[in-house]
């Protein structure tokens, strides 16, 4: 009971921040994919460098774990492509349709439906997927320090510089 | 004053960076790391429970994404009324139908843009499923983590939709 009133406060707040930051918009995401507007890489480049800083943070004191993912080549890369596929069409992905609901965007709600359909899609070729695809190239759950061998606080500050150097050519060329 | 869907807002960096904070703040009081796409195989599971229950019993992937209310399903409740409180506390909630980039482009029939958005969030859906993440989980989650899966989830998110935004508008050229 408890974690689901987490959960409810922590996505208010999220929604809060999205609709702020006015990234909840087909324009905005299409916006980056034409590459002249860049408001929503912005948001989450932001959003990761914060985070990045805050979890290392807390992990090296010992206060949280991390929850890597497994780096499943065969699964991760063709999904991806295909999620972004489905993105360019759509101009939502599933966290912000559900917020441009919110702010009254409602061709989201279609793209939602698709979404609980694409889901169940999903379900039905599951075990057909177990055998095949999700067991091609399975590098595990790995950071990107770990396959560089190399501290994290050597790749974050590096990430933060990379970002920060996007950020001033965006501003440049009034992305 | 009459509402603009762009009244209230701030800037993209600013809004990040505050999701930033409370992503960390999230992993640490409830050891949570933000998704979405979950959230939509449990709903989906939860429907068809409603016609087959049976049936869903036995789906393997129903069985490793049971069907039920959960933290992540809370959250993405709650980006809707976040996103709700944030558009109607600033006058920036606005019913629509279309998008203004797809309305220009695509003209003003809101059953091709409901169709090719129900399409489109079904590719996406099964491909953020077999990626095991969208841009929530992989995205901001994965690279604030630094997961490996994160970085190569996200650059073929975006590789697939700029493949897509240049087929359905052609060249980069700014408006």
């Amino acid at each position: 009971m408890k974690m689901l009133a987490y959960g409810f406060i922590t996505g208010i707040l999220f929604g809060f921040l999205l609709q702020k930051g006015r990234v909840l918009r087909y324009d905005k995401q299409l916006g980056a994919l034409r590459l002249i507007d860049m408001t929503i890489v912005k948001f989450m480049l932001t959003s990761i460098m914060v985070g990045m800083v805050g979890i290392y943070l807390l992990k090296d004191l010992g206060i949280i774990e991390l929850s890597v993912k497994a780096a499943i080549l065969g699964a991760v890369i063709p999904g991806g492509l295909i999620f972004g596929i489905g993105w360019g069409f759509l101009g939502y992905c599933p966290g912000t349709s559900v917020g441009a609901l919110g702010e009254g965007r409602w061709d989201a709600l279609w793209g939602v439906f698709g979404m609980l359909a694409g889901a169940g899609l999903y379900a039905e070729a599951y075990p057909f997927m177990k055998s095949t695809l999700l067991t091609v190239g399975n590098y595990g759950k790995i950071t990107l320090p770990q396959a560089l061998g190399v501290s994290h606080w050597i790749v974050i500050p590096l990430f933060v510089v990379v970002c920060l150097a996007l950020f001033r050519w965006f501003e440049k060329k009034g992305l | 004053m009459k509402p603009t869907e762009d009244r209230g807002g701030w800037s993209p960096y600013l809004a990040g960076g505050l999701t930033g904070v409370v992503a960390v703040l999230s992993v640490w009081i409830a050891g949570k790391y933000f998704g979405a796409s979950t959230t939509f195989v449990r709903s989906t599971g939860m429907l068809e429970e409603l016609v087959a229950p049976d049936r869903v019993v036995g789906m393997d992937y129903f069985v490793k994404e049971v069907p039920m209310i959960d933290w992540q399903w809370m959250f993405v409740l709650g980006i809707f009324f976040g996103s709700l409180i944030a558009s109607t506390t600033s006058g920036s909630f606005l019913w629509k139908a279309l998008p203004d980039m797809w309305e220009e482009r695509f003209g003003p029939s809101r059953v091709k843009r409901g169709v090719v958005a129900f399409l489109g969030g079904t590719v996406a859906m099964f491909g953020a499923r077999l990626a095991d993440g969208c841009p929530s989980g992989h995205g901001l989650s994965g690279l604030m983590q630094l997961a490996v899966s994160g970085f190569i989830a996200l650059a073929c998110f975006f590789l697939g939709g700029l493949l897509i935004a240049r087929i359905l508008y052609g060249g980069g050229e700014r408006p």
